[in-house]
């Protein structure tokens, strides 16, 4: 079916039309039939979710539509509590509904095979075609698979999980934990920078671990790493020692952690050494997602370069990239520098939509990790724009202290879940 | 300029705010920010603080709801995280990363959105 932006505004004229015999139905037929723009955003994570719901909310002359190729979108954040055992994946599973219901979005599940960004138009698998006058792409991450010898998206799917995307291998690798005996190895492999959620490998071995505290105790985990440092190390190296002594060892890259093969009928991952464990997880180097280097929006990084007060990409106009897939400065690829993104890049296309130049943009980013359930540790970082750059402000941002309150940290890990998730996908 | 603005904004239209929350405060950013060149409006501050302070910074579960609270409050509150006089988890930390001018604009916005 083609589906062009005229049918569009009618179809959605004729839903509103039909579905709502309300005082409100006028308005929103008058509002439909008005809009100056069609948007279109693919992806419905923490950045095009976000993205879909603030454009919507900044100018609602605006039509949007937002593409996702699944009907729910299932967190990364906290999927390392599914994975001990915590949480279960309905608590981390987000829906559209209040994306439909309350801003009047567009939701259409498919996925985007083709973008024209000439014409200003794309594909669906299925075969729908969308034009749009501006299109915002936040298709988050993929895999190296090639950079590790033996390794795929098969033996991934089946028997050594990623789980860097939540989802049905995030239910794999916790079945795998927990038919793991007592007794047993654990092993991670940490990719290089830049990758989606820096702190994310070692909360999830300090998860793993709570969980094999409780129930596995004599258990170990191995993090071979391919890098020499990383995120919060500090932070969680002391709460290892506290919480998990003597269960978990981190190889770094220069004591021989890069992991170079694996061999999945073995259950063997190389790195300088030979590993043999029981439950294997590997997370690959990563890029942008695959939409985006069949668009011709990717460069010899394999992610994402665009203009940093506007997040249109510098390659192809009317294209606008957030969240991990595009290079955002010093901003890590999290789920909330994702949001604070879309934001910037919501009031930048409604300003430009108007005929206005782009607002002064700032942007937080906060990551709290949890090295137990009721341990929280945090970085923060504020980020204003300069001559063209985002910077950090300096003086600001940070890990937490040494001392800090990590009961209370880890409280407001859950608050800073329970508000950026209505933030998104429940208001 | 964010102080000229933003009074504007109280007057004529507290209305919209109550109604449409943020959204008549960036539209009016938008065009305050047109003509004050290089400066960040206090909504565009408040929108990144929402992702922990919840929705208009209503926030649904641990963290403290900010919205509705005197700007004076906000400000004070801010400053003193801003200059170590009052300690907090994290908010030291980012309190740091603006101006008092920007502490201003952004606690302006969260007073002008309903409490919880």
């Amino acid at each position: 079916m083609t589906m062009n932006r005229r049918n569009f505004l009618k179809t959605s004229i004729g839903v509103a039309g039909a579905a709502s015999l309300s005082a409100c139905s006028m308005n929103k037929m008058a509002s439909h039939s008005g809009r100056k723009a069609h948007v279109v955003v693919v992806g419905g994570g923490f950045g095009g979710a976000t993205a879909a719901k603030y454009i919507r909310q900044f100018d609602p002359n605006i039509a949007v539509t937002l593409i996702d190729a699944h009907a729910n979108h299932v967190t990364c954040p906290f999927s390392n509590l599914v994975l001990a055992g915590e949480k279960t994946m309905a608590d981390i599973t987000m829906n559209f509904d209040s994306l439909r219901s309350q801003h009047d979005v567009n939701v259409v599940q498919g996925l985007v095979t083709e973008i024209d960004g000439v014409n200003r138009k794309l594909k669906l698998a299925d075969g729908q075609t969308f034009t749009y006058d501006r299109l915002v792409l936040s298709p988050g991450i993929d895999f190296k698979y090639e950079a590790i010898e033996g390794y795929s998206a098969k033996v991934a799917a089946n028997q050594m999980p990623h789980a860097w995307q939540a989802g049905s291998q995030t239910e794999l690798l916790r079945r795998q934990l927990e038919a793991m005996p007592d007794g047993g190895l654990f092993i991670m492999s940490a990719p290089a920078n830049p990758f989606r959620c820096p702190p994310g490998p070692y909360e999830r071995a300090s998860l793993v671990a709570s969980y094999f505290k409780k129930h596995k105790p004599k258990s170990k985990i191995l993090i071979l790493d391919a890098k020499s440092k990383f995120a919060k190390q500090g932070l969680f190296e002391a709460g290892w020692q506290s919480e998990y002594p003597g269960m978990i060892e981190w190889v770094s890259m220069d004591m021989g952690g890069a992991v170079n093969q694996v061999d999945p009928a073995m259950m063997t991952v190389t790195a300088a050494d030979v590993h043999k464990g029981n439950v294997v997880n590997i997370i690959p180097p990563q890029k942008a997602g695959k939409i985006a280097f069949d668009s011709g929006l990717t460069d010899q990084t394999g992610w994402c370069p665009v203009n940093q007060k506007t997040y249109e990409s510098s390659l192809v106009p009317n294209i606008h990239v957030v969240g991990d897939s595009s290079i955002a400065g010093p901003l890590p690829k999290s789920g909330y520098s994702a949001n604070s993104e879309a934001k910037i890049c919501a009031a930048a296309i409604v300003a430009l939509v108007n005929g206005r130049s782009a607002p002064e943009p700032s942007w937080v980013n906060t990551c709290y990790s949890l090295v137990a359930p009721d341990y929280g540790i945090s970085v923060a970082s504020v980020y204003k724009y300069e001559e063209g750059k985002t910077v950090s402000v300096k003086g600001a941002g940070g890990v937490s202290p040494k001392n800090g309150n990590k009961r209370l940290e880890a409280v407001y890990a859950q608050g800073w879940y329970d508000s950026i998730t209505q933030d998104i996908w429940k208001s | 300029m964010f102080s000229f603005s933003l009074t504007r904004l109280n007057e004529p239209c507290s209305r919209y705010v109550l109604r449409a929350g943020g959204l008549a405060l960036l539209i009016f950013a938008g065009v305050s920010v047109a003509s004050a060149n290089d400066s960040v409006t206090g909504a565009t501050i408040g929108y990144t603080c929402m992702g922990c302070h919840g929705v208009n910074g209503q926030s649904p579960g641990p963290i403290p709801s900010i919205a509705g609270q005197s700007a004076e409050r906000l400000t004070t509150q801010m400053m003193a995280y801003r200059d170590g006089s009052k300690s907090g988890t994290i908010m030291n930390r980012i309190a740091k990363g603006y101006t008092p001018e920007e502490i201003k604009a952004v606690a302006a916005f969260f007073a002008q959105q309903p409490a919880k």
